[in-house]
């Protein structure tokens, strides 16, 4: 049965030390860091860190689990976040938020903390010298770096339901996830300009890996919640956004198609045959065309197999409801923005210019083609590329744009800045950046599903917080109020 | 196009209004145009100098 989609998303954000010698992105990832969280810093706690754990039950010969690198900075803020190192970038995972429009604005205020970062790290710099952060998912020469959304899935789900459906949907939602990218890689067949900057990098349909030899569903089995109730959805087939209704888009209609094989509620083989080739296929066509082979016979253009995922969450809308999805209001909202965005990707994608990354990305190109007849090739086509998901307010072009009046939001600034420092109210994020604002002396580490204290008296205490919907606002407020020390508060906890 | 031929022939008023019309969009393609080639210019003044120099020098750790 369908459990709340409480979802996050965690990017790893390209970095660059320029005016070095040599650029040493550990050293300025973890600048960055350090730079930000000027007062102490609180540890994580890798106790329950298990990435190699396979969601199939098994770990195939010859596959690697990535390793968890306890050595480098790894910090909780106040808003619930973790910001931290991670192969070579600064990776700044989310908050558990309930809907899709809380993530949005969590994963926007993400961004305002790396772009504060890099002003803060200047004072670390030697003069000339300067940190570049770029919120994307390649360099464009081979190297690639994730953007990973997280769903609270129901354990009872056998893996291989939800991989048969998942297929599809990854291969499919690219036509409004992509954040766009010039040219191709990893041995892709050559294309101008393609909508996912991700799909080259997909290798595999399933399983464990990360970093090499990706797949299109991830098996990592690390629910970081109670694991006989949960399994927690690690999704790596997807782009860094920066238009908020792609994020909203990518976040909302895939918390919906959960639910919805959850519920067993898709009565349709929407399988795609050869998914992996299928990926690149649909990436590498920005007039989104292109047709795919599928299992029940014939073929369809992405947007063809969206319709049918669309009809269906109506369906399910109507006899089911949303309230799994993010609530009513949220859930709705989702319905209707992906409708508006099939029907114009349908009649020419171009119109989405603002809404979706890889069309507002296209449109400037195209624009900057028009005006100083530029091929393809031209380094300053690839530069626009770049500087599109530059994060220095200044310099982001995608910022330049929002200025302009170019871009749809669907957060106010306000409230992305106030969840830079506030955790969101609806899941246990609450609990752990409210006890981290308060007693920022006493909370020794924190984790996704746990907090250590330091109540003055020995030993450390251990709160589990193995519920993601536990710890809420309307859980805790009332018991943070009558609590005035972290003793108390663990005292009330355990009585 | 014969329906509109018949308008045309019919209702000279309308067609002077449907002449309003067209020129409406063009002035307004002309605005857009104007206010597309300020934000380029804008976007060029904060371009990195070196564009090609900037992307060969671009190079990034494989991730996640």
């Amino acid at each position: 049965m369908a459990v709340p989609k409480v979802c996050g998303i965690e990017t790893e954000y390209g970095v660059t030390l320029r005016g070095a010698a040599e650029s040493n992105p550990v050293l300025a990832s973890s600048m960055l860091i350090n730079a930000y969280v000027e007062h102490r810093k609180v540890g994580w706690d890798f106790d329950d860190e298990s990435p190699g754990r396979d969601a199939r039950g098994f770990a195939r010969e010859g596959s690697a689990p990535p390793e968890v690198e306890t050595h480098l900075v790894n910090t909780v803020l106040t808003n619930g976040a973790r910001y931290y190192v991670d192969h070579a970038h600064p990776e700044y995972s989310t908050p558990e938020c309930a809907d899709a429009l809380e993530l949005v604005r969590a994963d926007k205020a993400g961004e305002r903390v790396l772009a504060r970062s890099m002003q803060a790290a200047r004072r670390l710099l030697e003069p000339g010298q300067d940190i570049l952060v770029h919120k994307n998912n390649s360099d464009g020469k081979g190297n690639s770096y994730g953007t990973h959304e997280n769903y609270l899935v129901d354990r009872a789900l056998p893996f291989a339901g939800l991989v048969r459906y998942m297929l599809p949907w990854f291969v499919t939602r690219q036509v409004f996830t992509g954040a766009g990218k010039i040219s191709s890689e990893n041995g892709a067949e050559p294309v101008d300009y393609q909508i996912s900057s991700r799909a080259d990098f997909f290798e595999e349909e399933v399983g464990l890996e990360t970093t090499l030899k990706r797949p299109i569903v991830n098996t990592r089995d690390e629910p970081h919640a109670d694991p006989q109730k949960y399994r927690r959805l690690h999704v790596i087939a997807g782009d860094a956004n920066l238009c908020e209704v792609a994020t909203f888009l990518k976040v909302g209609t895939t918390a919906i198609v959960l639910a919805m094989v959850e519920d067993d509620f898709i009565d349709k083989d929407l399988g795609i045959v050869g998914p992996v080739s299928a990926m690149r296929t649909v990436s590498h066509d920005p007039t989104c065309r292109a047709t795919v082979e599928l299992v029940e016979g014939g073929r369809a253009t992405a947007i063809e197999v969206q319709w049918e995922f669309l009809r269906l969450a109506n369906k399910y809308a109507d006899e089911t409801g949303l309230e799994h999805c993010g609530g009513e209001d949220v859930g709705t909202d989702v319905l209707r923005h992906w409708e508006a965005a099939l029907t114009a990707l349908e009649r020419d994608p171009m119109t989405l210019d603002g809404r979706l990354d890889w069309v507002t990305k296209l449109a400037l190109l195209d624009a900057y083609r028009a005006r100083d007849g530029l091929a393809w090739s031209d380094p300053k086509l690839a530069l626009l590329d770049l500087q599109y998901h530059d994060v220095r307010p200044g310099s982001s072009l995608y910022e330049r744009l929002v200025a302009a009046g170019k871009i749809e939001r669907l957060v106010t600034e306000e409230s992305v800045i106030e969840a830079m420092t506030e955790p969101p109210g609806s899941t246990r994020a609450y609990f752990r950046g409210t006890c981290l604002a308060r007693w920022p002396e006493a909370v020794v580490a924190a984790n996704w599903d746990s907090l250590i204290l330091d109540v003055g008296t020995e030993p450390l205490r251990r709160i589990p917080m193995m519920d993601p919907l536990k710890g809420t606002r309307a859980y805790v407020e009332p018991l943070f109020a009558e609590c005035s020390t972290p003793a108390e508060l663990v005292a009330r906890l355990a009585s | 196009m014969p329906e509109r031929e018949q308008k045309k022939k019919a209702a000279p008023k309308e067609r002077v209004e449907e002449d309003v019309e067209v020129a409406a969009p063009a002035k307004q393609g002309e605005k857009l145009k104007e206010e597309l080639d300020d934000l380029l210019d804008e976007i060029d003044s904060v371009l990195e100098d070196n564009a090609e120099e900037f992307v060969r020098n671009y190079v990034q750790k494989g991730g996640q």
